[in-house]
């Protein structure tokens, strides 16, 4: 294999993974809890622009540029969408499902609308450029620096993970699945719904903030346009392709998703003149689409559905998959 | 964060029955349908709710519950008020309670059902998974035993590892009331054990219950089998048409003229 072919690999990779990031956020709340957030593009909006503010050098024009290290940048990225996700989740997660789908799109339209804006903080349309690239010392090498790239991204989605599945096995994990089964049965044993989907609705939001700080920084520049519904939608078929509230399922949905989307995106390019290139990538729409159609139909758990967890202090049943009903 | 269930419950004094509730009412639009009701819960008692259907039973017993507030009135449990508090604080009160038609937790095994009801867990909280985990380990492992054996107390042990859903209805009032019993309540409200359950399982729901009352839990039973309420309850409340009719012996209410009355006008309407 050339070297060129590798280093792309760990370039499509990487980029894989950060959604792979924001698909394991969106797990924790749909998968694991039941709450239908249709605004994700907005929370990793949230974190891209809080990790490029706290780490790009001052900028002439521009509030901030505090020149941090990329770490504080990932931190405050996941903390603030956390945050933010805190303080919506407080207001709206007693509402029912259809509502609080419709509260969190117009939060992520909100979030993009002031991201396109707020010029002084975001730059506006233009966005924001020169954001830190992790290993830019290697930049001169394509094949190394990928790899190292990939390799950061590989060690944050492995340590997600398996916190999350800590999580899921533990009894912080089952009072979930219970208020998600029975909400009357667990308020009955003294388990306050709010608190915990307020919980994992924070949690999931500082995930894609987290993502969306990756994201930023691994390609440099972001700008309004990167977080528009269209991402939202992705990262729901990621989810739905991959397998609902199984966390190795929401990985492989979107390395699969994006390995189409781009696949797609190279068949465009040399099938179609250049003339009509632009009006071609609405088949890369389609074509996710039919393939969601195709899954559901097919596959309406997922390619890896959710199995049957129990606590991980139990373990004997651990992996065994719940029969379809 | 310390939860309200590690506070020492306070003591019960004389004065302070289990669950006492004044001049309930709810209303659902024009209906009352609990219309100025009283009731108390004494101290290791096993008090019977009776009375036809439409009586307003089931919606005292969710005010009780919390399920749902008063319109107006007070619900005391051992002393405290709580009729403006949700149905999850109802168990650091120590009081628990079953469904009418039973509501496990479908998908979930029995055992996970059971362990759901366990309080004051350190592995519900986000960063002692993280930061303890041999207690958390500790503390579920010690659950499990404790699960295991309220189980074996409502004789489901073998089915541990099934998923709730494949119970019949009679074995999934045993699994709430083995779940219930996790949370170690002091006081349980039981919603119609007996309806829909074969004989064999009553058997064994009605001998768990007095063994349970035995040991000092004070029960208030919703009932319409009164063979089972006769054996259970030293005494019995009627409620009709939202209030408080007769209460006394069981024996002795069912040969007061108004509560014969009400059953058969109850029937008739």
């Amino acid at each position: 294999m050339s070297v060129e072919l590798i280093a792309y690999g760990a370039f499509f990779l990487t980029m894989a993974l950060t959604y792979a990031i924001m698909c394991l956020g969106l797990n924790v709340q749909w998968g694991q809890t039941g709450l239908f957030n249709v605004g994700i593009a907005g929370f990793v909006a949230i974190g891209a622009y809080v990790s490029a503010l706290l780490t790009t050098p001052d900028a002439a024009g521009r509030f901030g540029g505090f020149g941090l290290p990329i770490v504080a940048g990932w931190l405050g990225a996941a903390l603030a969408a956390g945050l933010v996700a805190f303080l919506i989740g407080a207001l709206t997660i007693r509402l029912r499902a259809d509502y609080l789908a419709i509260a969190t799109f117009g939060v992520a339209v909100a979030v993009q609308l002031c991201a396109l804006n707020l010029e002084l903080v975001t730059g506006g349309p233009f966005g924001i450029g020169f954001i830190p690239r992790p290993f830019a010392s290697l930049a001169g090498d394509p094949l190394a620096f990928s790899l190292a790239n990939l390799g950061v991204l590989v060690l944050v989605v492995l340590a997600l993970y398996l916190a999350l599945e800590r999580l899921l096995r533990s009894p912080w994990g089952r009072v979930l699945r219970a208020i998600r089964e029975d909400e009357t049965a667990a308020l009955a044993l003294g388990k306050s719904a709010t608190r915990f989907r307020l919980q994992a609705f924070a949690i999931g939001g500082a995930i894609m903030g987290l993502a969306g700080a990756a994201q930023a920084h691994f390609i440099g520049f972001i700008a309004p346009d990167n977080y528009m519904p269209m991402l939202t939608f992705q990262v729901w078929a990621m989810l739905i392709v991959g397998g609902s509230g199984n966390n190795r399922g929401a990985i492989l949905g979107a390395i699969l998703v994006w390995g189409i989307w781009a696949g797609s995106a190279g068949a465009i390019a040399s099938l179609f003149p250049p003339g009509e290139q632009a009006r071609a990538a609405s088949l890369q729409i389609v074509m996710i689409g039919v393939g969601l159609c195709a899954i559901l139909l097919l596959r309406p758990r997922g390619i890896l559905g959710e199995v049957k967890t129990v606590s991980r202090h139990i373990g004997r049943l651990a992996g065994k998959p719940v029969s379809e009903p | 964060m310390p939860s309200a269930a590690d506070a020492p419950r306070p003591t019960s004094s004389a004065a302070a029955m289990p669950v006492e509730a004044r001049d309930l009412v709810r209303r659902f639009g024009g209906l009352r349908a609990v219309d100025g009701m009283s009731i108390a819960l004494r101290q290791g008692e096993m008090l019977g709710l009776i009375g036809p259907n439409g009586a307003g039973k089931t919606t005292l017993f969710n005010l009780i519950a919390g399920s749902l507030k008063p319109t107006s009135g007070s619900i005391q449990i051992s002393g405290e008020e709580v009729s403006g508090e949700g149905p999850e604080r109802r168990i650091a009160h120590g009081l628990g309670r079953t469904f009418q038609i039973p509501r496990p937790f479908p998908e979930m095994t029995v055992l996970e059902n059971v362990l759901t009801g366990g309080q004051s867990q350190a592995g519900e909280h986000i960063w002692r998974n993280f930061l303890q985990p041999g207690r958390v380990a500790a503390e579920e492992k010690a659950a499990v035993d404790r699960a295991r054996s309220l189980l074996d107390f409502v004789t489901l042990s073998g089915l541990e590892d099934e998923p709730a859903r494949v119970l019949s209805g009679g074995q999934r009032k045993l699994l709430e009331l083995a779940r219930i019993l996790m949370a170690d309540p002091e006081t349980i409200l039981l919603d119609e054990p007996a309806a829909g359950v074969n004989p064999t399982l009553l058997e064994i729901i009605i001998d768990r219950v007095l063994d349970l009352n035995a040991r000092g839990k004070s029960v208030l039973l919703i009932e319409h089998n009164m063979d089972m309420v006769a054996r259970l309850c030293g005494r019995v409340v009627v409620m009709a048409a939202g209030r408080h009719l007769a209460e006394g012996p069981p024996a002795e209410v069912a040969r007061n003229p108004a509560v014969i009355e009400a059953y058969l006008g109850g029937v008739a309407a």
